[in-house]
């Protein structure tokens, strides 16, 4: 990734410093917003000239406030930067890339950062997010130049041979999905965007949203191109205040730019864009579930078939994507299937950004092609535990994802080896836990949340979710033991096989998978077992 | 030929006469603003909430006739959505994350810790008005948790001991405003 920054022309004079602050959320809530005050206040009473550039965060979160100046030959990282260190940082001279404890060199040569393959977040933390011309110097819009200049045929053909599949976590091919609506007709289709990030242990979408919104709103463009729609929608979590400001802006900023409104890039086509809120209901990260919400009504899962593909938002045949799968077509557009397709192995092409989090020493985003090790991230991108204890046993995938011990650690980051592995890979989210996790409380957790977050549609899930909490506290107090070992799996084998959506029919894993490769967890003497459950 | 008369009999008092004057004009701000979006519910809903802090009950019939829907569709809409409240706010509001990579990092002991030191369980107000303690299910913050939000500041790494000094400091009101956003809805009534 070039480190030119937009405004290059500043610093060369040597009069003003440019320096990169985030004003990514997780930066903040660790004191960015109050680092960026005291560089500005610091450099004014040292007659220092500033220019200060709010960016998106890089997403090496141990490091954060992560802050950055220009200097001749690129940039260089300070980090972790409280309010304490600004003074002794003006003192070492870092507005030149002076010597301090806390400098790290330039970002790019940071190993966690060196060692990635940043293809959809290669402009995070490094573009100032709402300048459009910082996103065209670094390659934005050219994917939906190429794209006006396609037919929407070959736009379609274009991702489907890029082997893009979504990165919500259903992994369905984008390209067979975007056909569909294409060979639908209909007077009015749609472009919607899940941002409805509701799985702990992600937030990729929520960093491509705050620290490059315009790749979002580049690639609902294009789809948008691709299968003829006029109108897109993103569904964001309530929970991402900052992301909807950020989007929110850079909406208005593509509007004014032509990029969005009655004609985009002077093609003569339409495409506008409207950002609505969800209001904390995980469900609604399930496609159909967020068309009704979006359509003003409860966020109950709809049957399928038929597909929102045909039959979506009021009716009309409707794109549902991820952001971060929108946010890898600009990318396919601009160099091409054939460069997309190289990365990754199987049938998992291109790269996934992963987000190491939980108790882990050096949580953040991991944007790698496909094939990269369970093993590998844990350790030599993440460097264990937080806690420094061992790892007991990982969540990929979600609050629906399986629990997996050590032994499963050499697995690949491959939709089908995790699959094969008995566990999914979902939204590339890992939660990491030490020795000191209950699994039988996790068990129950799971259990727990379906209860809570379940839209009441079909029975297994409904009651199977509060009917599982029960048959776990019975269990762990050592309750006819042998009896509850069979309810449980009975009951997850309805769940599985019985659901409606992805909720109810995937929370058996997280809880088999506790029983499965956890069982000592589940026959703890009773007393000790009741404190932890409650 | 016999004269026909018209009798005009009074079916029901119209809807949201008994609201008070504010939040009448926050349902009815909020319906104006939002009139020509297609499914303008959850828009309307968060209008409502982001400016009294809450959606009464009783606003529920004016939004319904507003909208022309039922009472019963806007009743389920909003007690479908965990984060619309019915009840009034504490003045200030604490969304503390339950989900498993705050799990993975203590949150369990911290959320134990915050139900103490408010003296309320999730959901409630404590006696004072001053704090309302609500779960939340992931803030996306999940390699720097436990996590929580506090007037709609994220907070990264909260300890019980930042726990405390948060609420002391949220006291005297949120530290800054850039993010409030959405969730700036501590300042209801």
């Amino acid at each position: 990734m070039s480190a030119s920054a937009g405004s290059g022309s500043t610093s060369a004079s040597g009069s003003v410093s440019v320096v990169y602050v985030p004003r990514e959320a997780t930066a903040v809530s660790l004191g960015a917003e109050a680092v960026s005050r005291a560089i500005a206040g610091e450099a004014a009473r040292r007659g220092e000239r500033v220019q200060l550039v709010r960016t998106g965060s890089r997403g090496l979160f141990w490091l954060e406030p992560l802050v950055e100046v220009q200097g001749a030959s690129g940039r260089i990282a300070y980090g972790p930067v409280q309010t304490g260190d600004v003074a002794s940082l003006f003192e070492a001279g870092f507005l030149r890339g002076g010597a301090h404890r806390l400098r790290l060199g330039p970002p790019e040569s940071i190993p966690y950062l060196a060692r990635q393959q940043r293809l959809t977040c290669a402009r995070l933390g490094v573009i100032d997010p709402l300048s459009l011309a910082d996103y065209r110097a670094h390659e934005g819009y050219a994917g939906l130049a190429a794209a006006a200049a396609m037919p929407p045929a070959e736009i379609v053909k274009t991702v489907t041979d890029s082997g893009l599949r979504g990165r919500g976590g259903a992994a369905f091919p984008t390209g067979i999905k975007w056909k569909t609506v294409l060979d639908t007709p209909g007077e009015q289709k749609y472009i919607v965007c899940n941002a409805d990030e509701g799985d702990s242990g992600t937030f990729s979408d929520r960093l491509l949203m705050e620290g490059d919104p315009f790749c979002l709103i580049e690639g609902m463009t294009i789809a948008g191109l691709a299968v003829g729609a006029t109108r897109g929608y993103v569904y964001l979590r309530w929970e991402y205040p900052q992301a909807h400001e950020t989007l929110t802006r850079a909406i208005a900023l593509a509007h004014e730019a032509g990029l969005l409104g009655t004609d985009v890039m002077g093609t003569g086509r339409a495409f506008e864009l409207e950002v609505r809120l969800g209001a904390g209901a995980y469900i609604c990260g399930e496609e159909t579930s967020l068309l009704e919400s979006l359509e003003g009504r409860r966020g109950q899962i709809r049957y399928k078939p038929p597909l929102p593909a045909i039959k979506g938002l009021f009716g009309c045949p409707t794109v549902v994507n991820n952001v971060i799968t929108f946010a890898s077509v600009p990318i396919i557009l601009t160099r091409g299937a054939a460069f997309y397709r190289d990365f990754g192995m199987g049938r998992s092409r291109g790269s996934l950004p992963i987000q190491l989090t939980g108790n882990i020493a050096r949580g953040g985003l991991v944007e790698r092609a496909f094939g990269v090790t369970l093993r590998e991230l844990l350790y030599d991108y993440g460097g264990g535990t937080r806690s420094g204890r061992p790892i007991r046993a990982v969540q990929v995938g979600g609050p629906l994802g399986a629990y997996w011990p050590e032994s499963k650690f050499d697995t690949p980051v491959d939709y089908e080896a995790f699959a094969q592995g008995g566990g999914m890979l979902g939204h590339g989210g890992i939660v990491v836990f030490d020795d000191t996790v209950d699994m039988a409380a996790q068990a129950r957790y799971a259990m727990e949340f379906c209860a809570i977050e379940s839209c009441g549609k079909c029975t297994p899930c409904r009651i199977g979710s509060t009917r599982g909490v029960e048959v776990i506290d019975r269990l762990v107090a050592g309750e006819r033991r042998e009896l509850q070992h069979s309810l449980l799996r009975d009951l997850c084998n309805t769940m599985l096989y019985g659901s409606l959506c992805a909720l109810g029919g995937l929370i058996p894993y997280p809880v088999l998978s506790a029983l499965d490769h956890f069982p000592e967890d589940f026959a703890k003497p009773a007393a000790l077992a009741a404190a932890a459950g409650s | 030929m016999a004269e026909r008369k018209r009798v005009s009999i009074p079916i029901r008092p119209a809807p949201g006469e008994d609201l008070p004057i504010e939040e009448r004009a926050a349902v009815l701000d909020a319906v104006e603003r939002h009139r020509g979006l297609a499914g303008a519910l959850l828009p309307v809903l968060h209008a409502v909430q982001e400016r009294l802090g809450w959606v009464p009950p009783k606003a529920v019939p004016l939004i319904a006739f507003e909208m022309n829907l039922t009472r019963a569709e806007v009743h389920g809409v909003i007690t479908f959505y965990h984060y619309f409240r019915q009840h009034p706010p504490g003045r200030h509001v604490i969304h503390l994350c339950r989900a498993e990579a705050c799990q993975a990092v203590g949150a369990a002991a911290l959320e134990a810790h915050a139900k103490r030191a408010l003296g309320i369980d999730f959901h409630g107000t404590s006696a004072d008005g001053r704090y309302s303690l609500e779960p939340v299910y992931c803030l996306g913050n999940c390699a720097t948790g436990p996590s929580m939000m506090i007037d709609g500041q994220l907070q990264s790494r909260v300890t019980s001991e930042r726990f405390d000094e948060l609420v002391r400091g949220g006291a005297s009101g949120p530290v800054a405003a850039g993010a409030a956003g959405v969730a700036g809805m501590a300042t209801g009534r």
